[in-house]
């Protein structure tokens, strides 16, 4: 973290990547610490891959080439595997293991791989993989919906990033609607917890 | 009050490049805004037109296409209000015609033309370099690379298009109006004044007739070399001298480059010319440059700008530098670049060793099933598509039927099981092409057009046909809204948001009645009254229009909020 840090969070459009990332934007200007971030947004309809890099201290560049990725956080598990090669090899990957069935899979048009040795895998070819039952640990805070901040309490719980925890609290107070702040200070907590125990 | 309106001066705020615009517009005070929605540009005419509800000095309309709204904010800088639109980079092509002229007769208050191109095409149907259009117009253009700079030289575009009398192109891609970063914001203009413009008359200016569009030619290019003189000059283009390799780049791929020269170790031997103001070329400052350096990489995505108008400039010079770009094969001329690819760029025109990250091994990871865009659940297209085939079958015309397609979701119409697009150029070009189509076979023909599409660009060739004697059916797919670009009114909308109540609604069933061309409306989710209704029209297969009318259903569940 010499010089700067790069996050690349990846998922499917309508997880709400972009409230993930806004919220490790805020942490990192709250604790002045340099941020550029670079979001897709583009097409309406929903079901697509969504990715965004964010680039914390002397980096400038919004976006992450191949082999560059710090940390990798995957709302879903086959987009984690399809981001890997953005990767260093020392990578930190964080992801939920639940997955979402895309469309052509349902239609008959592609097969969804079987997961666990997958999964498994994964384990021996990066140095630090954490896999959370992510929508099980939305539902127990409130809602499914949670599923990206319980990810993002998971990074913060990794201890990856240079920003403080009450930085990511304070920031997560700051982006989500009040009406829904407490449903997101559980799922931040659980996945917190669950990084830690997992440690 | 809207977050843009509530950063005080000096305060730091996470913007998007395109509220920084917005920020950067309200610092200035624009009072005019006019726009067409087309990503990467879209946010900045969606706040806009929030804000506007807000602010009584500011005037903002979703106009019904680019030429339009860079008319609609033409006039209001000639009638002294700062005015901007902002669009695609495919946009500036429909509005191209009033912006080439416009160069000519000029402005009086400030006027701001945001185009947004998209290198790598993430949702555009080309990826064409609208720096171009700063040469072909003369205009000035600015080109920031962070949020940071899109706000202040938002600001500044007014100041500088002010002095010269001219509009002023400020050109981003989306990895600049989409990327999100610290913006220092700065004093906001005072909106609670609303006071009118006022234009004087002056027609050896403003009608471009021959012999005053000749005078103000000459007039422009007096413009461009005042104009030339502060780019020389401007703070938004820096050199760096340090060494004999230089790295030229402008917009994003600054990013890259300083990126880049830190992490290959070159801090202190490479030489930087970061420009900004890059319409007119700053021809001396580049001299400067390139007679301090051996050699020149530039770093640009898309066409050899730079490239070219640096060559240019080392041939006037006399001198030997050898300017390294995409004809010597450094960098691509297509798609967008990446930090990696830069790098690798830099460190073989500096000739250094250099070999790419490592990345992890993935020769285990079976192949991964797509995610292509598709219809949402319950989309009222995919009921259309289905209807509109199912009575085709039933004629058996469903194969020999060309359906000529036009741009918006329905466009995914494309994909199979539905497989109802055939051809595709730009909005519009349904109802045009479906016109060449009709001439040049005897192939059953269907377009297919949405409402906001019908309305930006269907009209004329509707009445094309019409008057022609073309035999097609279009289907209008009338939403309620412009659901491709984050649902934008449009003015055959019911559901409609307080402010635009007062406003008539434009019914597009009634109006092709009113052309005399047979019509129906059908609801696409009653299925047999909808296939009774269409079945006459499609097997006539002479001109007609089906209009097929049920809200998007995230802009009803959005309304409905
Ligand atoms: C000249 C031009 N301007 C803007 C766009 C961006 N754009 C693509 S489709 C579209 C409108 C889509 O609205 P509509 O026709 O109502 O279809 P819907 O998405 O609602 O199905 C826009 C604005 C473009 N491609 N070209
Ligand atoms: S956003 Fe609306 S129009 Fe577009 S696919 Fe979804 S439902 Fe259909």
């Amino acid at each position: 973290m010499a010089q700067g840090f790069r996050v690349l969070a990846v998922g499917v459009g309508g997880q709400g990547i972009l409230l993930f990332s806004r919220v490790i934007g805020e942490a990192a200007l709250l604790e002045g610490l340099p941020v550029a971030m670079s979001e897709v947004h583009g097409m309406a309809q929903r079901g697509g891959v969504v990715e965004t890099s964010i680039v914390l201290g002397e980096v400038k560049s919004p976006y992450i080439s191949p082999g560059e990725a710090d940390v990798l956080v995957a709302l879903e598990p086959v987009e984690a595997l399809r981001a890997l090669s953005r990767c260093r090899r020392e990578a930190t990957a964080i992801l939920s293991i639940d997955p979402v069935v895309p469309q052509v899979v349902k239609d008959g048009l592609a097969t969804y791989p079987e997961l666990p040795p997958l999964l498994e895998k994964l384990r021996t070819v990066l140095p630090r993989v954490y896999l959370l039952s992510g929508e099980d640990l939305a539902r127990k805070a409130g809602s499914a919906k949670a599923l990206n901040v319980v990810l993002l309490g998971a990074l913060a719980g990794s201890g990856t990033l240079p920003l403080a925890k009450e930085a990511f609290l304070e920031a997560l107070r700051r982006v989500v609607k009040p009406a829904y702040l407490d449903l997101n200070l559980r799922a931040f907590d659980l996945g917190y917890q669950a990084v830690l125990s997992a440690q | 009050m809207h977050p843009l309106l509530s950063a005080k001066e000096g305060e730091r705020r996470l913007l998007l490049g395109n509220e920084a615009i917005v920020r950067g517009a309200l610092e200035a005070g624009v009072r005019v805004g006019a726009a067409y929605p087309g990503t990467p540009s879209s946010e900045i005419g969606n706040h806009l037109f929030t804000l506007s509800r807000e602010l009584p000095g500011l005037y903002f309309e979703f106009s019904i296409n680019e030429k339009v709204a860079m008319e609609v904010a033409a006039a209001a800088a000639a009638a002294g209000l700062r005015s901007l639109t902002c669009m695609k980079h495919v946009g500036l092509n429909v509005a191209a015609d009033p912006f080439l002229t416009l160069a000519y007769v000029g402005v009086k208050a400030g006027m701001v033309v945001v185009t947004a191109d998209d290198p790598s095409c993430h949702s555009s149907q080309n990826e064409q370099d609208n720096r171009y259009y700063a040469r072909l117009s003369g205009v000035p253009m600015l080109e920031p690379a962070t949020p940071e700079e899109a706000r202040a030289m938002t600001l500044y575009a007014f100041e500088l298009s002010e002095r010269l009398e001219l509009p002023v192109l400020l050109r981003t891609t989306t990895r600049v109006s989409h990327a999100r970063s610290v913006v220092t914001c700065g004093k906001l203009a005072d909106y609670f004044r609303s006071e009118k413009g006022r234009f004087e008359k002056d027609p050896g200016r403003w009608i471009p007739v021959p012999a005053v569009a000749r005078k103000r030619h000459r007039v422009l290019l007096e413009r461009m070399r005042e104009a030339e003189e502060l780019a020389n000059r401007s703070p938004w283009n820096r050199m760096e001298k340090r060494g004999p390799v230089g790295i030229a780049a402008s917009g994003v791929s600054v990013n890259y480059v300083l990126d880049a020269v830190r992490e290959l170790g070159l801090s202190d031997r490479v030489s930087l010319l970061l420009l900004g103001f890059t319409h007119p070329f700053p021809r001396r400052l580049a001299a400067e440059f390139l007679s301090g350096v051996e050699r020149c990489l530039v770093v640009e995505e898309l066409e050899p700008y730079l490239e070219e108008a640096l060559k240019v400039v080392a041939a006037e010079e006399g001198l030997s530098t050898r300017i390294l770009g995409k004809a010597e094969g450094y960098l691509p001329r297509y798609h967008e670049f990446h930090p990696g690819l830069v790098k690798e760029a830099l460190a073989r025109a500096a000739e250094i060793e250099y070999s790419p990250p490592e990345t992890p091994d993935t020769s285990w990871i079976p192949e991964l099933p797509p995610r292509p865009p598709t219809l949402c659940p319950g989309c009222p297209h995919r009921e259309t598509y289905r209807v509109v085939k199912e009575v085709l079958r039933e004629l058996g015309e469903e194969e020999n039927t060309v359906y000529p397609t036009d741009i918006g979701c329905y466009t995914l119409g494309l994909l199979p099981p539905l497989k109802m697009a055939d051809y595709l150029l730009c909005m519009g070009s349904s109802a045009g092409s479906a016109c060449g189509f009709s001439v040049a076979t005897d192939q059953r023909i269907v377009a297919f057009i949405g409402d906001s599409t019908f309305f930006h660009a269907g009209i004329p060739p509707l009445i094309n046909a019409l008057y022609q004697g073309h035999r097609f059916t279009l289907v209008v797919l009338d939403n309620d809204t412009t659901a491709m670009t984050g649902h934008q009114p449009v003015p055959s909308q019911e559901l409609r948001p307080e402010p635009l109540k007062e406003k008539p609604v434009i019914s597009i069933a009634k109006f092709c009645e009113g052309l005399g061309i047979p019509t129906v409306e059908i609801n696409p989710y009653k299925k047999k009254e909808a296939a009774e209704a269409i079945r006459p029209l499609l097997s006539s297969g002479k001109l007609g229009v089906i209009v097929s009318k049920a809200p998007c259903v995230l802009y009803r569940a959005k309304f409905k909020g």
